[in-house]
């Protein structure tokens, strides 16, 4: 690797294109979860009830019913068959996120993001190890968990201490000691599992992992030839396994990432100077071809745009 | 990076084994620690009352979502979400303090309207039909009225008066010459909505409260048969008092018309008879 790696991560791309445009999708993204939680805060706040309700279930103009298809799913495992409006709720909810990416969820509307992003950047400034680890399926372990709890207790278990939704109520209708469990994800981040809840554990993202499987909206690696191994994509990724296959992939394999983990965050195509990244969906089959094969000896500094 | 194809190994499927044990494991101890604590905030505290039209208990946290519908739809702000710690219900589940704000018994009852999981049941349309507890008149030493007095505010904000609570006049034993104005909740009229435990003039606690039936009612003891109810015999045709008919040859001395055999009158005088029965065994002459 070239001394490029040592630079702060995304300090190329700024140079390169002005801060603005390499946070673009930071800020974006943050944009995303403020509006989604002041839509419901402007009817506490101010008396204008224009959204009703949280993530779990809501209703917009009184006439857009939603509903988390998750928490849905765990009622039928719960033996209870909802009326139709939550069902029409969750179907709108479900076709919304399995065209969009369902892990988009993660990124640019749940709640917890900034926690888990902030514990991120707490960890990396404490320079902790990266602590345990779990196995990419721990969280359909913890899922397939979740759905038998449901089953066995006749609730809709994860409800009882899923954080993303005590936090997201808490800030609508009141927290209680519900800071409790955001705070214990945060020191886990921090402390114990680096990027360990959203990236392993949580069987929310896990959910919509799967929702998102064959989703249209998708991040293609179009520019793979430029890239200069800098590293700042893999740095930034929170799911960094889903960028290689795509990055490192060979003239016949597609430059699309396709994985269900990649949460459409699009910090890869913010932090990298070489602009290799963009959105796009999954029918684009444009031609992208792969970068010249390297050795060890002889790495990329060449090919280096900035050199 | 690509690495060599490799034949699955009996080291792979010993990974796997492994992998899939952990999996398992880790899964059933999260899973025990979850279900506990789903054991626990299940119990659901008697002063907190579930909406109009919630399920029971059990059906209702399978279906509620926590969304919180209902209690936005509450023109009253009686229904809150509970609050993790605070509150006694499940965590973010609909409910109210009926000390607080009761339920005002909306006609069109919105919260029930704004639920979009059924976990407040639709086919509750009418409010007098609600049941979201019954009120007990659980301190008689305190209450107003048990003591005499004339308070009667439990029965006069009652939506149902007259049905759901009736005042029942009683002598007062301790004046001698004045009346009780019991007041007497019936359990078939009582919405449960707490406007008597709300208005209760008492400071502090309410001498009325709304508790949840399963608290506030007692089984029937159906083994007890309600004679004054029920006016069928206990088991028909086989257990029947024989009948003290008069007539000659029984022992019914005190009926009228009855007659000891010794004192039989001759059928053939005027104004004597003869029976128009025969009883087995007693025959109407010696």
């Amino acid at each position: 690797m070239s001394a490029k790696t040592k630079l702060p991560v995304g300090q190329e791309a700024i140079d390169e294109f002005g801060w603005l445009r390499a946070h673009r999708f930071l800020l974006l993204r943050r944009a995303s979860q403020v509006f989604f939680l002041t839509l419901f805060l402007i009817g506490p706040w101010f008396g204008i009830w224009w959204f009703k309700g949280n993530l779990s279930g809501s209703m917009t103009f009184n006439v857009l019913p939603l509903t988390d298809p998750f928490i849905t799913l765990q009622g039928f495992f719960a033996l209870h068959w909802p009326e139709t409006t939550a069902l029409i709720g969750a179907l709108i909810v479900g076709v919304a996120y399995a065209l969009i990416g369902g892990r988009v969820y993660c990124s640019w509307v749940c709640p917890i993001n900034p926690v888990t992003d902030g514990a991120h950047w707490l960890h990396e400034k404490l320079g902790m190890s990266k602590g345990w680890q779990p196995k990419k399926n721990t969280r359909y372990w913890v899922l397939g968990m979740v759905l038998a709890v449901s089953a066995i207790t006749g609730t809709v278990a994860w409800e009882f201490v899923n954080p993303i939704s005590m936090l997201h109520r808490g800030l609508i209708f009141g927290m209680g000691f519900a800071w409790a469990f955001v705070i214990a994800v945060f020191l886990f981040d921090v402390f114990v599992s680096r990027r360990g809840w959203c990236g392993h554990l949580c069987p929310v993202g896990a959910f919509y992992g799967l929702l998102g499987t064959k989703s249209v909206l998708r991040i293609s690696a179009e520019k793979r030839a430029d890239c200069d191994d800098c590293m700042d994509c893999f740095a930034v990724c929170p799911e960094m396994q889903v960028i290689t296959p795509a990055l490192r992939g060979k003239d016949e394999d597609t430059p699309l990432i396709l994985s269900s983990d990649c949460t459409n965050c699009g910090r890869c195509i913010d932090v990298c100077a070489m602009d290799v990244f963009k959105f796009t969906t999954r029918f684009d089959d444009t031609p992208a071809p792969a970068r010249e094969q390297r050795t060890r000896t002889q790495p990329a500094s060449g090919a280096s745009k900035a050199a | 990076m690509s690495a060599p194809k490799r034949k699955p190994s009996s080291m792979d499927r010993r990974r796997f084994l492994q992998d899939a044990a952990r999996g398992a494991a880790g899964c059933a101890v999260a899973g025990m620690a979850l279900t506990q604590f789903i054991s626990d905030a299940r119990a659901l505290p008697a002063q907190a009352i579930r909406p109009p039209g919630a399920l029971d208990e059990d059906d209702f946290l399978a279906a509620c979502i926590r969304c919180g519908l209902c209690v936005r739809d509450c023109p009253y702000d009686t229904l809150k979400l509970a609050e993790l710690g605070y509150d006694g219900p499940a965590t973010g589940t609909p409910y109210f303090t009926a000390r607080d704000i009761p339920c005002e018994m909306c006609e069109d009852i919105p919260c029930v309207v704004a639920c979009p999981t059924g976990a407040l049941d639709k086919e509750l349309t009418n409010i007098d039909d609600a049941d979201m507890g019954l009120a007990v008149l659980i301190d008689e030493e305190k209450c107003l009225n048990a003591l005499g007095l004339r308070c009667d505010v439990c029965y006069r904000v009652c939506p149902v008066i007259d049905e759901a609570i009736t005042l029942e006049r009683r002598h007062n034993e301790r004046s001698g010459h004045h009346a009780i104005f019991m007041p007497i909740v019936h359990s078939d009229k009582c919405t449960g909505c707490g406007k008597c435990e709300k208005s209760c003039v008492l400071p502090g606690e309410s001498a009325i409260k709304v508790l949840p039936r399963r608290i506030a009612m007692a089984e029937a003891a159906d083994h007890y048969k309600l004679g004054w109810e029920d006016k069928n015999p206990l088991v028909d045709e086989l257990i029947d008092l024989p009948d003290r008919l008069p007539g000659p040859g029984t022992d019914n001395l005190v009926a009228p018309g009855g007659y000891t055999t010794d004192a039989l009158p001759d059928p053939s005088m005027e104004g004597g008879f003869t029976s128009s029965f025969s009883l087995p065994g007693t025959g109407g002459s010696n």
